[in-house]
């Protein structure tokens, strides 16, 4: 008899795990990494580049300007990097100190920041940072005003795409004892972060804790604002009445160490919607160029950096796309590598991933502290799988992969400045991307919605 | 150059205030603030072991993230008093508002009257003592560090405690979850003893109770998912 296998849309295999998961155990899943489902991305866009319209430029060889200054508003110094691709906030807690010593070593010689996570400040960090970015987070969990005063910029988290709303969680198999030193917690426990600031509440309060943290760094550094994006216009101009330097805006396909899955596919809007309305609101304040913008949220090549750029955004940050330079997902961990961290034998870890109910290229465990390759653990055996020269070496090619690939299609266009790349140079392959993008359709004039 | 120096909030500005308390004390052990008038953020950040006189009533973020310092509000403080103080002594001489200590690390807060909602929120380290009642949710996910309340507590005391404790001479409006009243012990009396007499208020530490956490909340289990 032939076996019928019509799969039901409603009841997919997806679901059919999720309801047979909550039935046997009663407890939602808790898991790492971002959004897997599809929604419109950067993907959906295309660049219009130069051809008897617009003049391009030597591809390989004329200047074409990466520089990015972030935090020119009211801080008396701001941030001057190389490139407009900067380094995401991630905990010491959900990453090995091994790992942000590798991010921070990365970050310096690619001429970009990095940026602390909760938890607070690691000295490996601070010393492998040429610049770096010291976030004030609700949980406050070893925040330090001697790590202000260290910092070169402050960012205030409200919310992160992964989770807007909803706080964080640090399972305890991954808080050991340094980890509980830092946060000031017994070892072992699942710790909570908090979803609210402690001593603020609403963009009126925002506006005198910002004036606080600019006396007590006497308006030298440049003061973030990061926010996860839902109702992004307004939450944007918010941020920008309360004081910010720089807002930074981190879509739903951005990524986190352990959050409910619930939270992580059904919470929050795509980066693509998030940008499009950031830019829209400091263009109605008249702000754009004044408060810079950084987009997050899934964000992975130099396409999606150049899009991104193109839509208004003045620099990236990326955590999740540096996780897999790392090795996250990868087959193999790279032991004995030579001081600059090149050459190495690849250890094949299938079995350590199996071991977690998963395999390479299917990975989200990080919330277990059993990772296969060494990135989100603390575990004292696992983390001597990632060296920091190997970390850095990787994550330094990526970002100067995508740098060189930024600045190759901003040339195309014409551009001799990546910054220079506009709205008009896009053009999108769907109707959806056209709506949320705010560009036409290709091969027309129509911008749903507009 | 040492002694004393004065700054009227009338006539300079709370950045030539800060200012000098960051970069130029250079021996200056004494600054006295005149006409506060409820500016926020006064000495801010301060590092260094002065004594800070606020003559009046203080807005947000007094002596926020303060070490080494004494400060002193004679008058009202706002929101934030103390806020992430890492060591030092804060005192205020009249009443709080919200969040009075949230997150500090270090150091002794004294409020010797009345504080507002979510006294001691977060709190990691540091101790308060406050003369009067404290508002609801006090000690909300407080970490380590005490509280002790001459007066009375509002609804949701110690919500979500760590291994913080909470020292109450009066009544509990309501616990919150996963906090609970415990026996006081010898080493519970030593410590209220010890705080009052810092604080320089006379009470008689057989006359409060000890709240703390159960720690049923310490690892996540689906029969506690409304309350994690």
């Amino acid at each position: 008899m032939k076996i019928q296998r019509e799969e039901s849309w409603g009841y997919d295999r997806r679901v059919l795990d999720y309801i047979q998961h909550a039935s046997a155990t009663g407890l939602y899943e808790i898991r790492g990494l971002g959004a897997k489902r599809k929604v419109p991305h950067f993907d959906d866009l295309v660049f219009l580049a130069a051809s008897l319209s617009r003049y391009p430029l030597e591809g390989y060889r004329e200047r074409c300007s990466t520089k990015t200054v972030l935090g020119t508003r009211f801080a008396t110094k701001p941030i001057e990097l190389a490139i407009p691709i900067t380094v995401a906030g991630m905990s010491f807690g959900s990453l090995s100190a091994n790992v942000k010593d590798a991010l921070g070593r990365a970050a310096t010689e690619a001429g970009t920041s990095t940026t602390t996570g909760d938890g607070g400040m690691t000295e490996e960090e601070r010393g492998s940072s040429k610049t770096l970015v010291y976030q004030c987070l609700p949980s406050r969990y070893g925040f330090d005003p001697d790590h202000v005063r260290r910092a070169d910029a402050i960012e205030i988290v409200i919310g992160q795409g992964a989770k807007p709303g909803g706080g964080g969680m640090l399972l305890g198999q991954k808080v050991n004892p340094r980890v509980a030193a830092m946060r000031t917690l017994p070892e072992g426990v699942d710790q909570r972060s908090a979803c609210r600031h402690p001593d603020w509440t609403g963009p009126d309060d925002l506006a005198i804790k910002i004036k606080e943290l600019r006396e007590i760094t006497d308006w030298e550094k440049p003061i973030y604002v990061k926010v996860g994006a839902t109702r992004t216009f307004h939450d944007v101009k918010l941020a920008v009445h309360a004081g910010a330097d720089v807002v930074v805006v981190d879509g739903m396909q951005g990524g986190t160490a352990a959050t409910q899955t619930v939270f992580i596919e059904n919470v929050g809007i795509p980066t693509l919607a998030a940008v499009r309305q950031a830019v829209d609101a400091l263009e109605d304040l008249n702000m754009k160029g004044q408060v810079q913008l950084i987009v997050s949220g899934g964000i992975r090549t130099g396409a999606d950096v150049a899009k991104a750029l193109a839509m208004g955004a003045d620099a990236v940050s990326i955590g999740q796309g540096v996780l897999m330079a790392l090795g996250c997902n990868s087959d193999t961990w790279i032991r004995d590598a030579r001081p600059d961290g090149s050459g190495g034998e690849h250890v094949p870890c299938t079995d350590d991933y199996a071991a977690l109910g998963t395999a390479p290229g299917f990975c989200h465990h990080c919330h277990t502290g059993r990772c296969p390759v060494g990135v989100t653990t603390q575990d004292a055996v696992l983390e001597q799988r990632l060296q920091p020269p190997v970390g850095a070496r990787r994550v330094r090619n990526y970002l100067k992969t995508m740098a060189m690939e930024v600045s190759t299609i901003a040339r195309a266009c014409g551009k001799q400045d990546v910054h220079h790349l506009e709205r008009e140079d896009l053009v999108a392959l769907t109707v959806e991307a056209a709506a949320m993008a705010g560009v036409p359709l290709a091969g027309t004039n129509w911008i749903p919605g507009r | 150059m040492s002694g004393s120096k004065t700054f009227d909030l009338a006539s300079v500005s709370l950045r030539e205030l800060n200012r000098f308390l960051h970069k130029d004390l250079f021996g200056t052990t004494h600054v006295r603030v005149e006409h506060p008038d409820g500016a926020h953020s006064i000495a801010v950040g301060m590092d260094a072991p002065v004594h800070v006189d606020i003559a009046g009533h203080a807005g947000y973020y007094a002596a926020g993230m303060n070490k080494h310092a004494t400060v002193v509000v004679h008058g009202n403080a706002g929101p934030g008093v103390a806020e992430n103080m890492m060591s030092g002594l804060v005192r205020v001489k009249g009443f709080a508002s919200v969040s009075a200590g949230a997150s500090a690390r270090g150091g002794l807060l004294v409020i010797e009257g009345d504080c507002g909602l979510r006294c001691g929120i977060s709190l990691k380290g540091g101790d308060i003592v406050v003369g009067g009642s404290v508002g609801s949710f006090s000690m909300f996910m407080a970490q380590a560090g005490r509280l002790v309340v001459c007066g009375d507590a509002g609804d949701a005391l110690g919500d979500s405690l760590y291994e913080a404790v909470i020292y109450v001479r009066g009544s509990v409006k309501s616990l919150g979850a996963d906090a609970r009243f415990e026996d006081m012990t010898d080493a519970d009396f030593t410590a209220v003893a010890g705080l009052l007499a810092q604080a320089g208020l006379a009470h008689d530490p057989r006359e409060f109770k000890r709240i703390a956490s159960a720690r049923s909340l310490y690892h996540w289990n689906v029969d506690a998912q409304q309350e994690y």
